[in-house]
């Protein structure tokens, strides 16, 4: 296994890009990517995740005033064929009329690698990629999660200094993106190459990345660890972004959230008219009636095999999620008791 | 009803057209080919004659070079055209593709404005050099003319086919370092394959069967078609110009079917 460590780090520096049709798909943006770091760009439909990863990778020109750095160095007008990066794009664009062993060693043979070398090469990838025995198979003659497999190998055998990644998995079935999720993890891990890798995949997002932009309407809604993007949103559009998540807009009074089920804990001493606050459904704990914190009634119970989720209304303004245990016994108009530790709350910035 | 005859029933008119306006008049045609004086011997003198030989050989060879260029010239021009945008492109692609409506006689006639003895070339060539270039009725007059009518027909096809190719594919290829001609080389070329094929074939077989420019040009060199309308008007020689007929046809049929089974195995794997 090729265990070389060959990343580049990677600098945005102000990159902003407007589409000659005066489309704004991104808002200059700054970021920093440190050598063998995976960092994920995650956000909607439409947010400028391509876009971004294009310039980085060099098929698009930042407007004017963005720079592009690999490793101190401005790369910001070297075209892609000199920038030694690998790419996955979603729809692989695999080479109809080469072989999967040919499509993989493309890379090399326009370095000039000899013949053998780069049979050696190939056949680790191969072996690497688990596709071993598709060799001689023409692209039409691949399933998706093969073809997956071939875009990938074929991206790193030129031993690229970053990996750049499009929604490799979206066009798979959701039982083998699992797998491959898992799998890519792996690899990525193994090669360590500075990876991006874009998604609109909160569940990929998390188990890929070491840090995740979160990004929104050509902006960066936010950027930090899985952990810190999940329990500490900067904002509403993050919190609902990324997991389940219940808005709690109410009055505050000494810290305590005025709720009509109840009086809530949040911490502190604060006072305020209208106050926002995330609570996450897993995060609420389900009491009998008449304890806890906050009073309320099932409305509806939906098992989904690891955990059930309750809807429960009369606690808040608007009906609650809860992920209680599998166990419970629960029914729609059942009264039951709610807490929420008060550590488990996050107030947002009452914007939007 | 069954399924079954009202197939048939439906290619009936087909079978009526077929047979009378395609399979008898060509039965007459391979029958009167061997009805000569020398029967059957006759459809190889297109072969022995010297004449013939040498008119059919001329005629495959221009043919063959008309596409070539052809294909050439409309892949620059067609992918130049597809891929920008830039102020008067429409007017270009109009007068690219303006003379597909021209019979042979047309063109036939605008080469001689241009490269004839009172032509364009020949005014310019006189006033610079001093010397009259004159190539209108030479073999390189004809040439421009077949070259005239069918790029238009070649252009429309390769636009269609680059508008249809995948761009991320050329992006891959850039992206494992391929330069702009490695790309051209690896991934646009043979993508373009099949297009390159069907449109060529229709170069070719129109170059091979085009009459109305080598009759306006009326030029010193001969073609098939030429030789065909002589033997047929003017020397009343039903029985050889029927041969060569059928010969014209089998001839462009074969040169044709081995294009196809040689690019065949590209066009497969470009799929
Ligand atoms: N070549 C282009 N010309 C004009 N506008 C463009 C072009 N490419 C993208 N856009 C616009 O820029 C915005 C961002 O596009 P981008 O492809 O980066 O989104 P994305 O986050 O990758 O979305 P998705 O998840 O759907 O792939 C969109 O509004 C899109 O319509
Ligand atoms: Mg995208």
């Amino acid at each position: 296994m090729s265990t070389d460590s060959h990343g580049v780090s990677v600098r945005i520096d102000g990159c902003g890009k407007t589409f000659a049709d005066g489309t704004r798909a991104l808002d200059p943006a700054t970021l920093d990517i440190a050598r063998g770091e995976t960092l994920v760009l995650l956000g909607p439909s439409g947010c400028g995740k391509t876009t971004m990863l294009r310039i980085i990778a060099g098929l698009e020109l930042p407007d004017p005033g963005g720079k592009v750095l690999f490793d101190g160095k401005d790369v910001t007008s070297v075209p892609i064929e000199r920038r030694n990066i690998g790419m996955v794009f979603q729809s692989y664009a695999l080479f109809p009329n080469m072989t999967v062993a040919d499509n993989i060693g493309y890379g090399l043979k326009i370095r000039g690698v000899a013949r053998d070398e780069r049979a050696a090469r190939v056949a680790e990838l191969v072996a690497l990629t688990n596709i071993t025995g598709l060799e001689n198979r023409r692209i039409d003659q691949l399933s998706g999660g093969q073809r997956q497999r071939v875009a990938l190998a074929r991206a790193v055998a030129i031993r690229p200094g970053i990996l750049l990644l499009d929604e490799p998995l979206t066009a798979l079935d959701a039982a083998l993106r699992d797998r491959l999720r898992s799998e890519l993890n792996r690899l990525l891990r193994a090669l360590g190459i500075t990876t991006i890798y874009v998604t609109h995949d909160q569940a990929e997002a998390m188990e890929l990345g070491d840090r995740i932009v979160v990004m929104r309407k050509g902006g960066i809604a936010q950027i930090g660890t899985p952990r810190e993007i999940y329990f500490a949103p900067r904002n509403r559009f993050v919190a609902e972004f990324v997991g389940a998540a219940n808005i709690v807009e109410a009055p505050m009074e000494k810290g305590e959230l005025i709720l009509p089920g109840g009086r809530l804990p949040v911490g502190g001493e604060t006072t305020a008219a209208n106050a926002t606050v995330m609570i996450r459904p897993e995060s609420i704990r389900v009491v009998e009636p008449g304890a806890g914190s906050l009073a309320g009634v099932i409305d509806t119970v939906s098992f989904i095999g690891d955990r059930q989720r309750l809807v429960v209304s009369g606690a808040s303004a608007k009906p609650l999620n809860v992920d209680a245990a599998n166990t419970i016994q629960a029914k729609a108009g059942d009264r039951i008791g709610l807490t929420v530790p008060p550590e488990a709350l996050r107030i947002l910035p009452s914007e939007d | 009803m069954s399924q079954k005859s009202f197939v048939w029933f439906c290619l009936l008119p087909l079978v009526v057209v077929t047979t009378a306006f395609f399979l008898l008049p060509m039965g007459r045609l391979v029958v009167a080919g061997a009805e000569g004086p020398h029967g059957l011997a006759g459809y190889l003198a297109i072969l022995t004659e010297p004449r013939y030989r040498a008119t059919l050989i001329n005629t495959v060879l221009l043919a063959a070079a008309t596409t070539i260029v052809t294909l050439i010239v409309a892949t620059i021009a067609g992918m130049f055209l597809q891929r920008h945008r830039f102020p008067g492109r429409s007017v270009l692609i109009a007068m690219l593709t303006f003379p597909l409506a021209f019979p042979g006689v047309v063109v036939g006639f605008m080469i001689i404005l241009l490269a004839g003895r009172q032509g364009l070339i020949g005014d310019l060539s006189n006033r610079l050099l001093g010397e009259k270039l004159v190539f209108a009725y030479s073999i390189y007059g004809l040439f421009l003319g077949y070259l005239y009518f069918s790029i238009p027909r070649v252009i429309l096809t390769i636009m269609a086919a680059v508008q249809k190719l995948d761009v991320s594919l050329e992006e891959a290829a850039r992206s494992l370092g391929a330069g702009p001609w490695a790309v051209q080389r690896d991934v646009v070329l043979p993508a373009l394959a099949p297009a390159f094929v069907a449109s060529g074939a229709i170069a070719f077989a129109t170059a091979m069967g085009a009459f109305g420019t080598a009759f306006t040009l009326a030029t010193n060199i001969d073609v098939l078609p030429m030789l065909i309308y002589t033997e047929f008007t003017l020397a009343a020689n039903f029985a050889t110009s029927a041969a060569l007929s059928v010969g014209l046809g089998l001839i462009t049929w074969l040169i044709l079917a081995l294009a196809r089974s040689f690019s065949g195995s590209a066009v497969a794997a470009a799929g």
